[in-house]
């Protein structure tokens, strides 16, 4: 068992728990969005960020990906961590304001406003639909491509991938865009579940009775404007 | 086979050459030394040309075709000899042309100048016109050693360049290359290496400066039953910057050197150089050292009879910055895409394939021959106390001498711009200097006296980075300059992490709109927080020191931020947005500017003053830099 100390309580751990594990398991919550459990740690979205160490050298951690060290003293809650926290939320609703898990963890944390100029994206690139598509359905149809703004998530070559079941994981795990949906293409779009609906609702004329894994489907809802 | 014997196996070997030359004990190697320095002819008058990459592309290769030429024309290949060597340093004054044992240093030379060059050599003479010349009070240098911008230096990695031809190991061993091989394997203690190298207090010339012997200590310490490895971390990708890049066009054969004693001391099994494609040149020597070096018997298995085995492989990056980063560049060698991951566990936990291994800079593997060929001692006498050693730095920009320079650590900034960069080129004053590269900060001018060292640069504000160092005067503006490098970044950003991501798209985004004047002063507040938080929450070295240049020009430069959002005016003139070109009373009519401007926005009779249409005028500057008398002016 691995001792440390989170926000002054003591805590023991197995080997390999990280920081947000033991943090919960300890009822100190954490808002994450690219964690779920069953998939790997990946420590993109940079909300789930605490101080370890001690001044000068504390330092902040993504604790979904940090390992419970001996002796280690966690703050999942230093007025440092807030700080972060909240700017990273703030980016978040400049680029992705549509999503309502975004919103409320905003709203949660008390941001009111947003001082970017704003913008519209269907993407956060938390990475769990890629994630949950390799190692939970075994398929690999979707992954990264290119980088920095450029970075993107589709299947290679933007073909219709041969290995995907349009089992429609990626669209169900998405904590932000749901857009992912290529509504009435079906021969681009990564997912298809709703083609797999019946009666499958791209068929339908007009947009107006949408069936999908997200209701409403926000993807439809906003191409329809 | 013939074995050593009052003959020699390695003599007869070298001179008939009629079997490839393999050695196999550490007293073969000595012995090959040994006839190498007897066949060197120190008083024979040779040429020496750098061929490294800017002196190519200034020219040096029709020099050595003409030089070679005009030796076999006249047949004078018994009296002088020929060099082609990796990059000198001085960049600016190529392509050159360095006399041995003169030491004569011609500079910029022309295709035809080459046969007097050959016969002043010949002759113990010198062709006046040609040597080189201080630019500020015209003194000339008959010595190249007394050039400033040499003589300031302390050149013991860079030194080594001019010595020896890249592709010719025999160059190497006989300017003591590989020497240090017979006292490590004599010693056969792993344990010494390593404390040798934690002795010599040598930091990673990587940027972060760790420790080297604590991370082979490290290393040596895990188990390895897999398999360790060594990397040579040749991803250099700071704009500018290009140390790493002549030390491994110029001397390959120092960093294999380097690995081996790395090997021996941490117990490592194999060896990977990580180099970008674009470096063809360094690409195409180290393939020919490796070769070289396993041919005979220095990599490879059972190295020099001793048993040990270590062998060393190129593994080609498409040229990510993030590639430079150890988790990313470990990711690209395993064949993924380069991206960070969060450390623990460190590379030298798990690495490459999940087995230990170390990264070190091309110049921290450069330094290990060189710590112990002078002893750990006497190398740490070098620098300060805890910056022992010299440092490369890639000086350019706004100064008189650009090119490489190698000083030692603790030297100010001062020293570098002023007694060997010779100062501002121009008229106008020095402002700063960015260090580090794109991830680096600004260091303002009346901060010269700062020491170069890690700690040192930390406190102001920048970093060492791999030692690029830019110098800017006051025609930079420094807005556009945290612009230029957050716009580096964030294209260059792996975009894993959301704050990298974002934070440099973002930080981009207000630098833009403050340079095209509509920034507002609540865009600095917002830009300062951000910069903070991005320093604070992003999982790599990249992202941690990305908001250094817009933290740093912030910190020392408030002022030209604050002029360009409330006065909407860039002082040093280069924010498009806010500037206009306008004709003054100096013109003297001679249409030049008429001639360049692209858009045709500049009308005027001859020896009228000429007019400057602004709505046409897309300030391109051309105009600008053709008038003889300085007619245009930017507002």
């Amino acid at each position: 068992m691995i001792n440390l100390t989170i926000n002054g309580l003591h805590v023991a751990v197995e080997k390999g728990t990280t920081l947000l594990e033991a943090a919960r398991f300890l009822g100190f919550p954490i808002p994450t969005l690219c964690h779920m459990e069953g998939l790997s740690p990946y420590g993109a979205c940079r909300l789930c960020m605490v101080e370890i160490g001690e001044a000068p050298r504390a330092k902040l951690v993504s604790s979904c990906t940090y390992p419970a060290e001996e002796g280690l003293k966690v703050r999942t809650t230093s007025s440092r961590v807030l700080r972060a926290r909240r700017m990273i939320l703030e980016l978040l609703l400049a680029s992705c304001p549509q999503s309502k898990t975004i919103q409320d963890l905003a709203s949660a944390h008390g941001i009111r406003r947003q001082r970017f100029r704003q913008e519209y994206e269907d993407c956060i690139l938390c990475g769990l639909c890629v994630r949950i598509c390799e190692e939970q359905m075994m398929a690999k149809a979707i992954g990264f491509r290119s980088r920095g703004e450029n970075r993107s998530i589709g299947t290679p070559f933007d073909a219709k991938s041969d290995v995907c079941r349009l089992c429609g994981a990626c669209m169900y795990v998405c904590p932000a865009c749901q857009l992912r949906c290529t509504y009435n293409e079906p021969e681009k779009a990564i997912c298809g579940g709703c083609a797999n609906l019946t009666p499958p609702c791209i068929e339908k004329e007009q947009f107006d009775d949408m069936m999908c894994y997200m209701d409403p489907c926000v993807a439809c809802e906003i191409k329809k404007d | 086979m013939k074995r050593m014997g009052e003959n020699g196996y390695v003599k007869q070997s070298f001179v008939q050459d009629t079997e490839t030359l393999r050695l196999s004990s550490v007293n073969e190697l000595k012995e090959l030394r040994s006839i190498l320095f007897e066949t060197l002819d120190e008083n024979k008058p040779r040429l020496v040309i750098c061929a490294g990459t800017a002196c190519h592309a200034s020219g040096s290769n029709g020099i050595i075709r003409i030089v070679k030429k005009y030796i076999l024309e006249k047949r004078l290949a018994d009296k002088v000899a020929l060099r082609i060597t990796g990059c000198h340093g001085f960049c600016e004054m190529g392509p050159f042309i360095l006399t041995e044992p003169q030491q004569a240093f011609y500079v910029q030379v022309g295709l035809g100048d080459v046969p007097r060059i050959v016969e002043a050599l010949l002759s113990d003479k010198y062709v006046e016109d040609l040597l080189y010349r201080d630019p500020a009070t015209g003194e000339k240098y008959y010595s190249r050693d007394d050039i400033p911008f040499f003589k300031h230096q302390q050149r013991s990695i860079l030194g080594l360049n001019e010595k020896i031809d890249p592709i010719r190991i025999y160059d190497y061993i006989a300017q003591g290359g590989y020497s240090v091989l017979e006292e490590v394997f004599s010693k056969q203690n792993a344990d010494w290496i390593v404390q040798q190298v934690k002795r010599s207090g040598l930091r990673g010339r990587g940027g972060a400066g760790f420790p080297t012997g604590l991370k082979w200590e490290m290393l040596a310490k895990q188990s390895g039953d897999q398999g360790k490895f060594l990397v040579c971390n040749a991803d250099e990708g700071d704009p500018g910057a290009y140390m790493d890049r002549s030390v491994l066009e110029g001397n390959p054969h120092s960093i294999i050197e380097g690995m081996i004693i790395g090997a021996y001391g941490t117990r490592a099994t194999e060896g990977i150089v990580y180099v970008r494609n674009e470096y063809p040149l360094a690409v195409k020597h180290l393939k020919i050292a490796l070769k070289q070096a396993q041919e005979l018997g220095l990599l490879g298995d059972n190295i020099l009879g001793t048993g040990f085995s270590f062998d060393i492989k190129i593994v080609i990056g498409a040229g990510a910055f993030v590639c430079g980063e150890e988790t990313a560049l470990i990711r690209s060698i395993e064949g993924k895409s380069g991206e960070p991951r969060q450390r623990p566990p460190f590379p030298v936990q798990k690495g490459v394939d999940g087995k230990p291994t170390v990264i070190n800079n091309v110049e921290t593997w450069a330094n290990i021959p060189l710590i112990f060929k002078s002893g750990a001692d006497k190398f740490a006498t070098v620098g300060t106390e805890n910056n022992t050693g010299t440092k490369i730095f890639s000086l350019v920009g706004k100064i008189k001498n650009t090119g490489l320079v190698e000083v030692p650590m603790g030297i100010t900034v001062k020293e570098i711009v002023y007694d060997i960069g010779g100062g501002a080129s121009g008229k106008a004053e020095l402002k700063a200097v960015q260090t580090g590269g794109p991830s680096g900060g600004c260091i303002p001018a009346n901060m010269f006296d700062v020491s170069v060292d890690y700690e040192s640069l930390a406190e102001v504000g920048s970093i060492m980075g791999s030692g690029g160092m830019i110098v800017m005067d006051e025609n930079t503006c420094m807005v556009d300059i945290a612009r230029y490098f957050m716009n580096f970044l964030k294209n260059e950003s792996c975009g894993k992490c959301f704050a990298c991501r974002k934070g440099t798209q973002r930080m981009y985004e207000i630098l833009d709109d403050i340079s095209n004047g509509k920034g507002t002063l609540e865009h600095l507040d917002l830009l300062k927080e951000l910069a903070e938080v991005v320093k604070d929450t992003t999982m790599c070295g990249l992202g941690q020191t990305a908001s250094n240049p817009v933290l740093s020009t912030l910190r020392y430069f408030t002022d030209e931020y604050i002029e360009h959002i409330e006065k909407k005016h860039c002082p040093a003139g280069v924010c498009k947005a806010l500037i206009t070109y306008s004709i003054n009373e100096n013109c003297v009519g001679c249409q030049a500017c008429i001639r360049v401007c692209p858009e045709g926005a500049i009308t005027g009779e001859k020896k009228q003053r000429h007019v400057i249409d602004a709505a046409k005028c897309i300030k391109c500057g051309a105009c600008r830099s053709v008038c003889k008398v300085e007619a245009v002016d930017v507002v």
